[in-house]
């Protein structure tokens, strides 16, 4: 699964991209952000708020009980503000 | 129908000549220009960063014109999106709409600009005199995009 990062979550964070095989919990946005948390503190603290994180799976916008596996193109970003 | 996503500037009169050049049918064009400005929030910007997601870009703001095609009768529509290192008074956007008749042209490029900041994935890095900070999402922006949404 390769997992993206955008804006403030990628400056939190430190890295833009990640890619990995997710464990058998993960089965959907929510699980795989829970999941995420644990990786690091910097993880942790930049996706402590879910309300600020939102989501797209293979370039879709989703909602947290969308499923995701592992060939999935998932992305996390701050609500956005083109225009 | 054409998605730009670009660095570069854009000429707003050679993107209007394009469009309607040897296209009779066109009654009227929409236009509508978006540029940054000097003040936000109270603060100076000095200058904005514009970040991306290319490839999900792209298909959001396709999407979003196929939507405005379904629901008015468009000769045409344009959108492009810069990105990148932008200074007050540049432009960072252009959303033209061409149909036969007005009503379409007005509504729809509206309706363009209210949905694609609510749905293209662009975030803005504004530098002011306290430092660079994340522009954040406005509710009004969610209200503007919520008219448009389809009666059922």
């Amino acid at each position: 699964m390769k997992v993206l990062y955008f804006a403030w979550l990628r400056s939190k964070i430190g890295v833009a991209t990640e890619t990995f095989d997710p464990p058998a919990e993960v089965t959907d946005v929510g699980t795989l952000v829970e999941w995420l948390k644990t990786r690091s503190p910097k993880h942790a603290d930049a996706l402590a708020n879910s309300k600020v994180v939102k989501v797209a799976v293979n370039q879709e916008h989703v909602a947290y009980d969308h499923p995701v596996s592992a060939g999935d193109e998932v992305a996390l970003f701050p609500p956005v503000t083109g225009g | 129908m054409t998605v730009k996503v670009q660095r570069e500037d854009f000429d707003v009169g050679a993107e209007l000549a394009a469009m309607t050049r040897g296209r009779t049918s066109i009654g009227g064009v929409t236009l509508f220009v978006g540029l940054v400005r000097d003040m936000a929030g109270g603060a100076e910007v000095s200058a904005m960063t514009l970040e991306h997601y290319p490839g999900m870009t792209e298909k959001q703001l396709e999407a979003i014109e196929a939507e405005a095609r379904a629901r008015w009768p468009l000769d045409d529509a344009l959108i492009i999106h810069r990105y990148g290192r932008l200074e007050p008074g540049d432009q960072i956007v252009l959303v033209a709409t061409a149909s036969a008749h007005r009503d379409a042209a007005f509504d729809s490029c509206h309706f363009l600009i209210d949905w694609l900041k609510t749905k293209a994935p662009f975030w803005k890095l504004e530098a002011t005199p306290e430092g660079e900070r994340w522009v954040e999402a406005k509710g009004s922006d969610d209200d503007a995009a919520a008219r448009w949404a389809k009666e059922s």
